[in-house]
């Protein structure tokens, strides 16, 4: 580019696309170009091509001296430093996450007296006086109740615990919805529909900040800890997302590239699944896009500084770790594929119910009451879940007590089989116990887990959705393992009374440990997350980093494709994507567009519209741009040779030209933008099936594209066009889609 | 407002990660690594749990078991009952960051109150104070308080600047997840 004498004021960085001349003072970048509206989506071609630009100049710069090379180098690596840095707030603020989980969820219930911090289960640890029969007490950990009144036992003692724990829980839900109101209401719901949309291009200015971050951490506990049924999977996703934009905000390499940025937040969103699970593998395959390495490097690091956290204790990552090694029998594959099909049908009702409240929640006066409404629905749930001890506790801990076998130690209900304790046999080793009758204590505990399915299956209808963080995967979970143990009780008992039938008599013969009912928990638990998320590979994966145990990756197989393929014939879409439809986000999916419309019946203007507004490269004067400008609310507009020809120049964003020409100095000076000019808008003709411009505006990211014919330009076909036209062909209602 | 929230973050991750690192190199309190056996009943022995204080490879029967309640030739058969786990935990990250969690909840808490009652107090004497407005007149709003504000440069101006924007920002997003029911369902 040709400088003239001295006076342009460019400054060194600028781009060079063009000639110099004396009156272009507009040289320099300009400060708003470049930057997103909220609610637009980005266009993806800029953003990559700004990027390679900028590498090159680097890469001519490094060449020139030590100090360039060394800043070369820095830029290259720093990748690699964000991700580092994203992995070690991600594990940190997961393990400080689980660490005060665990306590406040026991807060309700009683506190330590020794040190408050504690939780039961660390309170009891350094006693020596806990006995054998009562394993889980110690004088130093005492309930309200035993607190106030000094009683243990009783009928008023209950009652108290019981008021004590519905007030807890109300506490906490209160101050969870009043800080996500007053600081961050982007910080409610699970995150999950929106991270994907903002993946795909779309941006939601504050949704990622810092202030959504701390709220999302605080009150996720808060949430967590009040006994309502939500995890806390899909916020550590959306939380692992902000430490990704916080830390992309210091190096201006992702900061100023929202294309480069994407990336580094698919790589975070890999972290929040890995910290969440504990299963780094399955966190990668869960963020679905490029970049694998990187994306591998985040979630190790994050698994890796949760693991030093060791929030609980045996250094491992997750609650519900599980290892043992009995192996299964073919046979059993039917009532795996029996839990499969359960999971799909219980899928796919819970989203629809789930999306008809939420459309509710949306359209009626029942969303103007946000507060009231969590603490309406805590209510019911402490009152609820007070009285079953399988629901009073928290969920992890119960999935963790189903998808354990029984040992001969565990003096829970659910192992209570008769003969248990008497005559054991002193030759075997300990997790080879025969299949043995149940005894009473394991009917009623079956009886109160057909209570709890229940419970559970109805009460998440109502509180996925609610205005604070709330997740997904630890109930559909928690239903899946109920059902899953149900039945694997039931199978045993029915291998053990009926041992000669002849399915059974192949492979179990009486005395030796055939069901293991911990497995069909697991299984259960694998198919009622694949029938609400539609996950198939990272599910499995995910499920078998919990239970180290590769030998079961068939059965979860199994379950996970059976519950998919129910669940699809009935929908096609998972919960995530149910809800992104439901609020209208601009999320190009990756089904096939398979009717015939062609590209004038999308393009705009329509038949009975105002002609396109087009700018000519040369004869459009300033007062009649900024009236366009002021009339209208386009984001951009095409720029043509004349209004006779209207061939295509390129789009732009002002208008403008290439070669000004050379007034006297009386007249007005001309006003040169060729800068922000796109010289290589995309064209299709307007004979295009609209198969293929879907085809193009999925695979290129594109924002918009011109529709021309024998090379008059005819209209223009936005991303938003695409969206509505596809939800119009599926007879939805076009206007939900979010436009401005 | 956004800057204090900044350096409050990197505080507590900072004084987390000190302490997840720190018990690393430190020796263990005697109370934070134990050894959990627990033997059920055996003939007319009633169960029991035994803890002590060994490294992870003597955590076995023989070594915690003590004083070993069966004889010589039982011993055998008795150990292969019981289950010994080795379990570790620091103590001193679960103080630090339970103490550190109701500390930021708590100052949160303050800092809402504070703006719910006194601060409406405070600007109503306040000239800037903002006149209700739906959203196409934040951008006014906006231009207004950099007008009004941007004469000082004082750090408290700018930090009153600051807050103002960010309680614009709020609004915005009350009213899109709150009120018009835009985003989040």
């Amino acid at each position: 580019m040709e400088e003239v004498d001295g006076f342009s004021g460019t400054t060194p960085t600028e781009e060079t696309n063009g000639s110099g001349n004396l009156m272009d003072f507009l040289d320099e970048p300009f400060p708003d170009v470049g930057t997103y509206e909220d609610f637009h989506t980005i266009d993806w071609l800029r953003e990559k091509s700004k990027d390679t630009d900028r590498h090159r100049k680097i890469t001519i710069k490094s060449r020139e001296s030590m100090w360039e090379m060394i800043k070369s180098l820095l830029d290259a690596w720093s990748g690699w430093l964000v991700m580092l840095l994203i992995g070690l707030l991600s594990g940190t603020l997961a393990g400080v996450i689980d660490l005060a989980v665990d306590w406040m969820t026991d807060l309700k219930e009683g506190v330590c007296l020794s040190a408050f911090w504690y939780s039961h289960e660390q309170c009891c640890w350094t006693s020596n006086e806990t006995t054998f029969a009562d394993r889980d007490r110690c004088p130093q950990w005492q309930t309200w109740a035993q607190l106030m009144t000094g009683y243990t036992e009783g009928a008023g003692v209950y009652l108290l615990n019981y008021l004590l724990y519905v007030l807890w829980a109300l506490l906490f839900s209160f101050l969870a919805v009043s800080l996500v109101r007053v600081f961050a209401p982007y910080a409610c719901g699970s995150g999950i529909p929106e991270i994907k949309t903002i993946l795909s291009g779309f941006i939601i200015r504050g949704y990622l900040g810092k202030w959504t971050l701390m709220i999302k951490t605080i009150t996720l506990v808060l949430a967590v800890s009040s006994g309502l049924s939500l995890g806390k999977e899909g916020p550590m996703v959306h939380v692992a997302c902000c430490c990704g934009n916080l830390f992309c905000s210091l190096f201006s390499k992702y900061s100023k590239n929202e294309g480069k940025r994407r990336e580094v937040l698919s790589a975070a969103a890999a972290a929040g699944v890995s910290v969440a699970f504990g299963a780094p593998i399955g966190g990668v395959l869960f963020s679905l896009e490029e970049t694998l390495w990187r994306s591998f490097f985040a979630a190790l690091v994050a698994a890796f500084t949760l693991r030093s956290i060791n929030p609980f204790g045996n250094s491992r990552l997750v609650l519900f770790y599980v290892e043992y090694h009995t192996p299964w029998f073919m046979p059993e594959l039917v009532p795996f594929i029996l839990l499969g099909v359960f999971g799909g049908l219980w899928g796919t009702l819970f989203i629809r119910c789930n999306i008809a409240w939420c459309r509710r929640r949306k359209t009626t006066s029942l969303g103007r009451y946000p507060v009231l409404e969590v603490m309406a629905v805590t209510g019911i749930t402490a009152l609820l879940s007070f009285p079953n001890p399988y629901t009073r506790r928290s969920t992890s801990e119960l999935i963790s007590e189903l998808f354990n076998d029984c040992g001969a130690l565990d003096s829970s209900q659910l192992c209570d089989y008769s003969g248990a304790n008497a005559n054991v046999s002193t030759s075997r080793a300990l997790d080879d116990t025969p299949d043995r009758a149940a005894g009473p204590g394991l009917y009623s505990a079956l009886w109160l887990l057909t209570l709890a399915l229940i419970f559970k299956i109805v009460i998440t209808i109502f509180t996925f959705g609610i205005k604070i963080p709330s997740g997904l995967f630890i109930p559909s979970m928690a239903v899946g393992a109920i059902a899953g143990r149900i039945l694997g009780v039931c199978v045993e008992q029915l291998a053990y009374h009926h041992h000669d039938w002849i399915i059974f008599k192949s492979w179990c013969r009486p005395g030796a440990d055939c069901v293991t009912p911990g497995l069909y928990a697991m299984v259960g638990a694998a198919a009622c997350l694949g029938g609400v998320t539609r996950m198939t590979v990272s599910l499995v994966v995910i499920m078998f980093e919990l239970t180290g145990g590769l030998e079961y990756i068939v059965p979860l197989m199994a379950a996970a494709v059976t519950s998919k393929w129910v669940a699809d014939a009935f929908g096609k879409e998972g919960i995530y994507e149910a809800h992104i439809l439901l609020n209208g986000y601009p999320y190009l999916d990756q089904d096939e567009f398979t009717h015939r419309t062609l590209a004038t019946d999308v393009m705009r203007p329509r038949r009975n519209e105002a002609p396109l507004a087009v700018l000519t490269q040369d004869s459009s004067t300033l007062e009649e741009l900024e009236a366009l400008i002021k009339e209208t609310d386009y984001n951009g507009f095409p720029v043509v040779v004349s209004r006779q020809s209207e061939r295509l120049i390129g789009n732009s964003v002002v208008y403008f030209t290439e070669e000004a020409p050379q007034l006297p100095a009386s007249n007005p000076q001309p006003l040169k933008l060729r800068r922000i000019l796109n010289l290589s808008p995309f064209t299709v003709t307007d004979h295009t099936p609209m198969e293929t411009v879907v085809d193009i505006f999925r695979k290129l990211g594109l924002r918009q594209c011109l529709v021309t014919r024998s090379g008059r330009l005819l209209g223009i076909i936005t991303k938003k066009d695409v969206l509505r036209h596809m939800a119009q062909m599926t007879n939805q209602d076009p206007e939900s889609i979010m436009f401005n | 407002m956004s800057t204090v929230v900044q350096i409050s973050t990197f505080l507590l991750a900072s004084l987390v990660l000190v302490n997840v690192l720190c018990p690393a190199h430190a020796d263990k309190s005697y109370e934070d690594v134990r050894c959990k056996c627990i033997c059920p009943p055996y003939r007319n022995i009633s169960g029991h749990i035994y803890t002590n204080n060994v490294t992870q490879k003597d955590c076995n029967c023989l070594h915690v078991v003590e004083p070993m309640p069966v004889p010589g030739h039982d011993v055998e058969a008795y150990c292969l009952l019981c289950e010994c786990k080795y379990e570790e935990r620091s103590s001193t990250t679960i103080k630090v960051t339970i103490i550190a969690y109701l500390s930021v909840v708590g100052a949160l808490l303050l800092y809402m109150l504070f703006l719910l009652l006194i601060d409406p107090l405070i600007r109503k004497q306040d000239p800037y104070t903002l006149p209700l407005q739906n959203e196409e007149d934040s951008e006014d709003v906006r231009a207004h308080i950099d007008s009004a504000l941007g004469r000082g440069n004082t750090m408290l101006e700018r930090v009153e600047g600051a807050q103002q924007r960010w309680k614009i920002q709020v609004q915005e997003q009350r009213k899109t997840v709150f009120d018009r029911h835009k985003l989040l369902s």
